[in-house]
């Protein structure tokens, strides 16, 4: 089984995913067991692979013994290893977070939402551990319409949001596969590691950069990159809690990774990806000040989360068009902080709607006696997105401010200075709100009796705070072993690092 | 092995004994008693972990540790040296008598969320120890912002709208400075891959004179909002709707200092005096902290609440560090990192009296405090002491840092400043003297009985008071204080300061 752990990984998950309708229909309990098994052993393997591949390198593994590049191929290097465990673990977590969200959902929507979350999550491992720019399109495609209608879940305006998302995804979707047309019309291969090396031999620069944009762009769609961010709030905002904490924390991430992969590893040697990067980095400077200006104009919780992503997710655009050692280093340190970070926020912003019926952060007062330990994880993760030491978030900005002053890049510097002074203001007032600001005269009265009443109980069913409380542990821990992260792992996924 | 390693790792102990009391005041919020026990033996054991390493610091040891690695090629590094522990030494003996008094005033006053209140009072402890015992930048600066957030949740703590609104102007003004000290940080980082603090600066010859100029201009204005170097000290006057406690061990101790041994770091350790004559930012920022000194005792005369016209006399008082690391001459260097050390018993002192006469009889104006002093006399007496020693008179503990600063200007060839540190005496005896006066002879119109303050608020004013003036008669008692401040002085110079241990 160990020697098919590139395939359990996307797999597994997939054929769950076909059988959870008729295992919904025997018992619930039966399609969540069954999920949460399939992704346990997605999990499983992906940090299996991951252990191989650092241990002894890239493990290359030809789906149906076809070699590249005819059969397909499956790439498990540090990165991709790396990036599955992170998108498994968080899969994971979301889904046993989403049981008590689910309870009062009847039975038959229930199954569709565990079929579909499995696909989204298959999509993206199988997007993280292709080696095939055609076989990329095909994961992103499942990925994105099982999204699309588990946005869909939230109800009207949700539906609106969704519909929006699936018009623009699949414009994204489209471009990239034009994209990927040229590639494949100038070398006759979709292999990444064959793309890397017929590309520098052809002579269509023409061809190669409208290849480049329509790639980085149908990706940048989808990963939200500023000004192409368009759907994101609306989604964001409105899809079921646990679906927005899944896709917030890696569904964009998984696409940037694409960027990064195909900009440095398939179009590494052409000239044209430095040229798209560059357009990138100015495109990410804007969004970082666009997102934390628009997070700022937001009282609801969840709006200002997402605009706050939009930022977020031009941080690691930026690391990656930096393109120098500390750059990357900051970019792919950011994914898998972002990732915890966001996810966490966003799961508490979906308990406290959950629990309270509240999401304008005006309502917050006295939030803090309400669910005293989401609020202090909410604290935690707020400091990692301001970046501010210990947690996670300051050692992935200090890389990319590294990097930014190797490179001279001293409007990124600003930017990225200025980012973190207007991202403290906008979840400063959060937890101004939560701690300090005194409910009216009447709420007053009604809290205290709240209080009383439940007293010594938990603010949330275990299953929903343990991910909480889990998720904030690990925006410290990576904070702290944030250089051994870098040492064990990332250093190893980078373009020249490679064997 | 167990017991060396407990030694080896004794800056990493003196900096977590303060978190884990945190961890143990959070987990007691309803059992008092237990809460207060862990305040005051984490600040015993934080004092007697740091102290135990002086003698071996003395002796001329380094006792360091690299329990984790922040970034490649760069450690958390912890490392008591003298100048370290300097702070160290003076931040946790001051803590124990906060300590006392705190659990006296907050009961006296009732503000209601004392256990997060003592928990970052702990946590803004591990800070600032973290920041003496700093061995290399990145260090300095995580403890330096995790000091920051530890003290905002303080200066709010009363949660009225005066309070809410000075913890805003403290996170602007903080947490700004904070992010250009990251730039100039990282900046120092890509210049010197790897550097730490060496004494005498390791920046020279690493980078074009532009570059080292505009560092060290990012430095001054990161380090310059806590040490509250005008025009950037406008948060700390707000701060003081802090409880007084807060005011007096943070406000004019552990932040502001962290801030102003921030400058000494970066004179000393980062650039090196001769490398900033070279550059030519020395004058600069002499007169930026010559201004500073003027104009805030200026405004300190013009104040009525007693704490602000404290806080005023603290950003002046602040600016002799400043001006100390500027001048960069040994003397200079010496005055300024004993000034750490006087102000901060002066300081204390002054802010423990304010707090014992809020705390007693509900007055914060100096124009209500007539007569006071017949009725808390031991209390005026205490903030006489302080006032005396604060104005610089000879041996009292604010003289013998002058003295040196003084000398220092003139060995440096800089004989202006010292009349800046003359005239900054009168006015400081100008906005002082009439709050004794008034206290003293002033008429007020009730009768006013004899009305202590309570013991837990006394003892500990009466202590720093008395400290304030041994230290003037001997600068090294007890703690070895200038014995410690000469030996970072002669590392910084390479032995060619000419000083020699013993003081006067």
């Amino acid at each position: 089984m160990t020697a098919n752990y590139p395939a359990l990984i996307v797999i597994i998950p997939l054929a769950v995913a076909v059988i959870t309708p008729v295992l919904g229909r025997i018992s619930i309990v039966l399609a969540q067991l069954s999920a949460a098994a399939a992704l346990l052993v997605a999990f499983i393997s992906s940090l299996g692979a991951l252990q191989h591949a650092l241990a002894e390198g890239s493990w290359h593994y030809y789906f149906g013994g076809w070699a590249p590049p005819w059969g397909i191929e499956y790439v498990i290097d540090p990165l991709s290893g790396g990036l599955a465990t992170l998108v498994s673990f968080i899969g994971l977590l979301v889904l046993i977070y989403a049981v008590p969200h689910l309870a009062t959902k009847p039975a038959r929507e229930n199954t569709y939402f565990y079929t579909l979350y499995l696909l989204c999550v298959a999509g993206l491992l199988g997007m993280v551990v292709t080696g095939d720019v055609f076989n990329l399109y095909v994961f992103l495609e499942i990925s994105s319409l099982a999204a699309y209608a588990l946005i869909a879940f939230g109800g009207s305006r949700a539906t609106v949001a969704g519909y929006r998302y699936l018009l623009i995804g699949t414009a994204a979707a489209c471009l990239y596969l034009l994209g990927i047309g040229y590639l494949y019309a100038l070398t006759g291969s979709l292999n990444m590691a064959d793309l890397a090396e017929l590309l520098p031999a052809v002579d269509a620069p023409t061809a190669l950069v409208i290849a480049t944009v329509l790639i980085v762009i149908g990706l940048g769609i989808k990963m939200a990159l500023f000004p192409l961010h368009g759907w994101l709030p609306d989604a964001y905002s409105s899809a079921p809690a646990p679906v927005t904490g899944f896709i917030a924390a890696v569904m964009a991430k998984v696409s940037a990774y694409a960027i990064y992969r195909i900009c440095f590893f398939v179009l590494k040697d052409t000239g044209t990806a430095i040229i798209a990067l560059n357009m990138v980095g100015w495109m990410a400077a804007a969004g970082i000040i666009f997102g934390s200006i628009m997070a700022i104009a937001q009282n609801d919780l969840w709006r200002m989360l997402a605009y706050s992503s939009v930022a977020q997710m031009c941080y690691i655009a930026l690391g990656v068009a930096l393109g120098n050692t500390y750059g990357i280093y900051g970019a792919l340190l950011h994914i898998l902080n972002h990732a915890v970070t966001k996810g966490c926020l966003f799961l508490i912003a979906g308990s406290i709607a959950w629990k309270t019926g509240i999401r304008d952060i005006t309502q917050f007062a006295k939030m803090c006696r309400k669910m005293p330990w989401t609020m202090a994880v909410f604290v935690v993760a707020a400091l990692s997105m301001i970046g501010l030491p210990p947690t996670a978030g300051f050692f992935s900005k200090m890389y990319l401010v590294m990097g930014s002053v190797e490179a001279g890049a001293w409007g990124y510097v600003a930017v990225l200075v200025a980012s973190s002074l207007l991202t403290a203001i906008y979840f400063f007032r959060v937890i101004e709100y939560a701690y300090l600001h005194q409910p009216a005269q009447g709420e007053a009265v009604k809290l205290e009796q709240e209080n009383s009443v439940m007293a010594r109980r938990w603010e949330l069913p275990a299953s929903m705070l343990m991910p909480i409380i889990l998720l904030g542990i690990g925006v410290l821990t990576l904070g702290v072993l944030s250089e051994k992260i870098i040492a064990d792992v990332i250093q190893f996924a980078l373009p020249w690092g490679m064997p | 092995m167990t017991t060396e390693f407990f030694l080896a790792n004794r800056p990493l102990w003196a900096v977590l004994i303060s978190l884990v009391a945190a961890i143990v005041i959070l987990a007691n919020d309803r059992r008092h008693n237990i809460r207060e026990a862990a305040t005051l033996l984490a600040a015993v054991g934080k004092f007697a972990i740091i102290l135990s390493m002086m003698p071996a610091v003395l002796a001329g040891q380094i006792i360091e540790t690299t329990p984790l690695t922040l970034a490649p090629g760069i450690a958390l590094h912890l490392r008591a040296d003298a100048c370290g522990l300097v702070f160290a030494l003076l931040s946790s003996f001051l803590w124990i008598a906060t300590s006392v008094y705190n659990i006296g005033y907050m009961r006296a006053l009732k503000y209601g969320h004392e256990t997060g209140y003592y928990a970052c009072f702990a946590v803004a402890l591990s800070s600032a120890i973290g920041i003496a015992l700093s061995a290399n930048l990145l260090t300095l600066f995580i403890f330096y912002e995790i000091l920051t957030l530890a003290t905002y949740p303080l200066v709010f703590h009363a949660r009225t709208k005066e309070a809410i609104d000075g913890g805003h102007k403290y996170l602007v003004y903080t947490l700004a400075a904070g992010q250009l000290l990251l730039v100039a940080i990282i900046w120092t980082m890509i210049v010197a891959p790897g550097a730490g603090f060496t004494a005498g600066g390791f920046l020279a010859g690493k980078a074009p004179v532009a570059v080292l100029q505009v560092l060290f201009v990012l430095f001054v204005l990161g380090f310059g909002v806590k040490a509250a170097v005008m025009p950037l000290h406008d948060w700390l006057p707000t701060a003081m709707v802090a409880p007084t406690p807060v005011s007096a061990l943070l406000h004019a101790v552990a932040v502001v200092k962290a801030g102003a041994f921030g400058f000494v770091r970066v004179a000393g350790f980062v650039f090196g005096p001769a490398l900033i004559k070279d550059i030519g930012m020395g004058p600069l920022l002499a007169w930026l902290a010559s201004i500073t000194i003027i104009v805030a005792s200026l405004r300190a005369l013009s104040e009525d609440g007693l704490k602000r016209r404290l806080a005023y006399s603290t950003v002046g008082q602040l600016s002799y560090v400043v001006l100390g690391t500027a001048i960069a001459s040994p003397l200079a260097f010496l005055g300024a990192i004993f000034h750490i050390v006087a102000h901060a018993f002066m300081k204390i002192t002054l802010f423990f009296c304010a707090g014992a006469i809020y705390a007693t009889t509900h007055k914060e104006n100096v124009s209500e405090m007539k007569g006071i002093g017949r009725q808390m006399p031991l209390t005026m007496a205490a903030f006489t002491i302080g006032s005396i020693a604060i104005v610089g008179t000879p041996f009292w503990v604010g003289f013998v840092s002058k003295w040196n600063l003084g000398f220092g200007a003139l060995q440096a060839g800089q004989p202006v400043f010292i009349a800046i540190l003359v005239l900054s005496a009168l006015l400081t005896t100008g906005y002082f003297f009439p709050i004794v006066y008034t206290a003293y002879f002033g008429s007020s119109e009730k009768e006013l009985s004899y009305h202590e303050a309570k013991p837990s608020l006394l003892y500990p004013l009466l202590i720093t008071a008395a400290v304030s003036f041994i230290l003037g008669i001997s600068p090294n008692f007890g703690l070895n204080f200038y014995d410690l401040a000469i030996q970072a002085v002669n590392s910084v110079f390479a032995a060619s300061s000419g000083l020699s241990g013993g003081g006067l």
